[in-house]
């Protein structure tokens, strides 16, 4: 059974047509790239995979269970979709961190909110709590953030700034890590970093849906490509595929783009 | 100067009693105006649109007219038209009229400056916050309060400033403030009369107090130094 299974999801702003009816699925472990021209619905389908946009018509479901269904209202209740979101992490293009928190605490700060609803609580509260920050740690470490741990966000480098953020979205243990063109606002030397920890992270068979520009990366980190246009799934394939033999003249065009 | 040196210190006794009245106008004030504002700021702000425009309304109103006159209206209306001393009698009744057009009256300038505070706040804070599951209110306190605090000091330091010589006002029901107790020598008091010199030594009350104000925000200010 897939992870995560997309099932005709469309949406629209005003009068645009963003996304019309967008069907795939994710295995566990599998590494997702979205690529695509500017405007063509791929950070959209992220944001709805996350609860940021409401999706008109369309089906999400993760692990068998369905999330969302924009036929049944049951699915939309605002208390339940707190949770629901938490199947999904979510990395920024700009970060979106929290500028009064350190490092270690923008990592902490959620954990920290979701335990207190435990309820084992109180009784635990101190082991709880540290927990949290030995985890917190460990990840700031993978992150090769050891040293930084104690910086607050506007000390940090734009590559060490997303680091924090990706830490920030695993410490929660989303079923599926979402990046949103995680390098754009990264000028070239800080991307290396960023795409570096990605690359890792993939070899640890997280299972990531990645939106971005990247080509060379996305051909190599990824299991299965997709290719985007006008709010359709134009093609898709595996990396060989899609970038060593597309079939259709627009991905022929796009990725034509990228040959220099 | 012999007789300066003589009135020095019972004018100095008088303002000092002034000074406290106008001090406990200020903190009541601003005790009741910085909540008020933040729920009227959440009024205006509202989806429910009668309610924002009912609010929206209300602050071009309270904005748009002199606090003088806001202080004569809650002071004397409910006497005058209404027939009935809501506000009792006395010093006790003047201070509170006082304190309500006050309040009143800065929480609709506050309720403005928390405004542009929180809108100032990109979106993607209450996106992060959403998607690692935070509720609205964890939001709210945890992550986009902190940064409005931030934003809004330098321009509620400008008000609080004015309010301090803003309490002035409250003359004009006659409360007992520091210009009341400068005032009360040109007439005679305390065997002194005709002395116009106390009134003006007043600004020096002001002075001061803004003086140690302006210092202690600025000192918040460079507290809340995280960008």
């Amino acid at each position: 059974m897939a992870m995560l299974e997309v099932e005709h999801l469309s949406k629209t702003f005003e009068r645009t047509e963003v996304l019309k009816d967008i069907n795939f699925s994710l295995e566990k472990g599998q590494v997702v790239s979205l690529i695509g021209s500017s405007g063509s619905g791929k950070t959209t389908c992220l944001r709805c995979l996350n609860f940021l946009e409401r999706p008109d018509t369309g089906i999400i479901r993760v692990n068998g269970e369905t999330l969302f269904d924009a036929n049944d209202p049951v699915t939309m209740r605002e208390a339940a979709i707190r949770k629901k979101r938490l199947h999904f992490g979510l990395v920024f293009q700009s970060f979106n961190l929290f500028p009064q928190y350190t490092a270690l605490g923008n990592v902490m700060l959620a954990s920290e909110l979701l335990a207190k609803e435990r309820e084992d609580y109180k009784e635990n509260r101190k082991a709880i709590h540290e927990e949290i920050e030995r985890k917190a740690r460990t990840l700031l470490m993978q992150m090769g953030l050891g040293e930084r741990m104690n910086n607050y966000p506007h000390q940090l480098s734009g590559g060490q700034c997303q680091r924090v953020a990706i830490a920030r979205a695993l410490a929660l243990k989303p079923d599926i890590l979402c990046f949103d063109e995680p390098t754009s606002a990264l000028d070239p030397e800080l991307t290396g970093e960023v795409l570096k920890v990605i690359r890792e992270l993939a070899q640890q068979r997280t299972t990531m849906l990645i939106v971005t520009h990247e080509m060379a990366f996305a051909r190599d980190v990824s299991n299965h490509v997709i290719f985007m246009d006008d709010g359709r799934i134009l093609e898709e394939g595996t990396p060989e595929e899609v970038f060593g033999n597309p079939k259709e003249a627009r991905t022929r065009q796009f990725l034509g783009n990228f040959a220099q | 100067m012999e007789q300066f040196l003589e009135q020095f210190p019972i004018v100095v006794q008088s303002l000092n009693i002034g000074f406290l009245q106008t001090l406990k106008l200020f903190i009541v004030t601003l005790l009741g105006a910085v909540p008020l504002g933040l729920i009227i700021a959440f009024g205006s702000m509202s989806r429910f649109r009668p309610l924002s425009y009912l609010t929206k309304i209300v602050v071009w109103i309270i904005r748009g007219t002199p606090l003088m006159i806001q202080l004569l209206i809650i002071f004397y209306f409910p006497g005058l038209v209404l027939g009935s001393q809501i506000w009792g009698g006395g010093e006790a009744g003047r201070f509170l009229a006082s304190s309500v057009a006050f309040i009143f009256n800065y929480a609709c300038y506050f309720s403005e400056i928390y405004r542009g505070g929180i809108q100032s706040i990109p979106v993607g804070q209450e996106e992060a916050g959403l998607v690692l599951g935070m509720t609205r209110s964890q939001i709210f306190f945890k992550v986009t309060l902190l940064q409005m605090i931030k934003r809004i000091v330098p321009p509620m330091s400008n008000e609080i400033i004015t309010l301090v010589k803003d309490t002035s006002l409250a003359r004009i029901v006659a409360l007992q403030e520091i210009i009341w107790a400068g005032q009360a020598f040109l007439k005679g008091s305390q065997g002194i009369s005709g002395q116009i010199w106390p009134l003006f030594f007043t600004a020096v009350y002001y002075l001061v107090f803004s003086g140690l104000l302006t210092v202690l925000l600025g000192q918040l200010e460079k507290k809340l130094d995280f960008r």
